[in-house]
């Protein structure tokens, strides 16, 4: 039962607000002896598990930090490069934590245009005349709820696949942007959200909804 | 309660099988463009999800509902997708398409020596199956229009 992220996309398919509110990412830190049974290989600039999940390390995870040491993209702050400190033998045993990547500021703003472009496929591809885009999409792991409101700005809940009681949040941030984004003067209409009672509201409106979500169940 | 249509891909995204039976609305493009789009748009779900999920996916995504229909999805570990259009109502239908693939899909194209795996599906047997078991499915009941 969670509440893990909101987003905010503007009639353009960009995004102007994001929240992550209780997204906290699995990490496995494990100490390897020579030679690694894991695979690695570079991914989008980061280092992830290619082959071989154990132990709670699953394919698609990245590399974190070897030794306390953390990372940064494919090197070590340090500046040594990751795929060859774990290639040479003298560095074992080796301490290495993964974990699932976390989301930068560019990817969210890609995942949100990526949403914007599916929610109007998915409303094309209708077999039924007048059909909405993507209202719940359904994962084993999460739940998407999306509202799109009259003038195109679609609100997203991205929630854990049994919480309930997702349409009345929606509803209510609606209310909230209307509230404390449309009426702050020194706002401009699909510009990122940087307003702090809109911030406020929003949050106190999702742990309400977490809390009566879960009283309901 | 109905079913509107069923397609079948392969990892490649290619369409291997189409077929609709209560379906209101055509999309305004050709099949081939519309098969094109489909797969395009679970492809980029799929990444979409895999990104974007807070814990690590299993089975990744089952389906997506909007205000009219509702689209189930299942993948094989071939990479093989079953994707069938219903309408809100009916539940989680993960099952039936396992069905299909294995009683189905398996049986009449797999065991079928003249098919070319990777080809769109011509075998009559495996139409006639297909058509007779969806219609066969408790939530088939066509709309009266």
């Amino acid at each position: 039962m969670a509440i893990f992220s909101i987003y905010v996309i503007n009639k353009a398919g960009g995004l102007i607000y994001q929240h992550d509110h209780n997204a906290a990412r699995p990490e496995v830190e494990k100490t390897f002896s020579y030679p690694l049974e894991l695979q690695l290989k570079v991914f989008d600039d980061k280092i992830v598990v290619a082959f071989g999940e154990r132990d709670g390390i699953k394919v698609g995870h990245t590399v974190l930090a070897i030794n306390g040491i953390s990372s940064e993209g494919r090197y070590l702050k340090d500046g040594r490069d990751i795929l060859e400190t774990v290639a040479m033998e003298e560095n074992y045993p080796i301490s290495i934590k993964f974990g699932r990547p976390k989301l930068t500021t560019n990817e969210k703003i890609m995942l949100a245009s990526m949403f914007h472009s599916l929610f109007a496929i998915g409303c094309q591809l209708s077999p039924e005349p007048q059909s909405s885009g993507i209202e719940i999409l359904e994962t084993d792991t999460f739940k998407l709820h999306c509202h799109q409101t009259m003038t195109g700005i679609k609100f997203v809940i991205l929630t854990d696949p049994k919480q309930a009681a997702v349409d009345g949040l929606l509803k209510k941030l609606y209310e909230v942007y209307a509230d404390f984004a449309l009426k702050n003067p020194f706002y401009s209409l699909d510009m990122p959200i940087r307003c702090e009672l809109f911030d406020e509201n929003l949050k106190a409106a999702v742990e309400q909804a977490e809390k009566t979500g879960q009283a309901n169940v | 309660m109905t079913v509107y249509d069923f397609y079948l891909f392969d990892r490649n995204g290619n369409c291997l099988y189409y077929s609709e039976w209560n379906r209101r609305k055509q999309p305004g493009i050709s099949k081939e463009e519309e098969f094109k789009l489909m797969y395009g748009m679970i492809f980029s779900i799929k990444s979409f999800i895999n990104r974007i999920s807070p814990k690590d996916v299993h089975d990744g995504f089952l389906n997506f509902k909007t205000s009219k229909y509702k689209l189930h999805f299942y993948e094989t570990p071939s990479g093989l997708k079953f994707i069938m259009n219903t309408d809100l109502t009916v539940g989680n239908i993960r099952d039936v398409l396992q069905q299909i693939f294995s009683s189905i899909y398996v049986e009449y194209v797999v065991k079928n020596p003249l098919t070319e795996l990777g080809e769109p599906i011509t075998s009559e047997l495996f139409r006639t199956k297909l058509d007779e078991y969806i219609r066969g499915l408790p939530f088939f009941t066509p709309k009266s229009s």
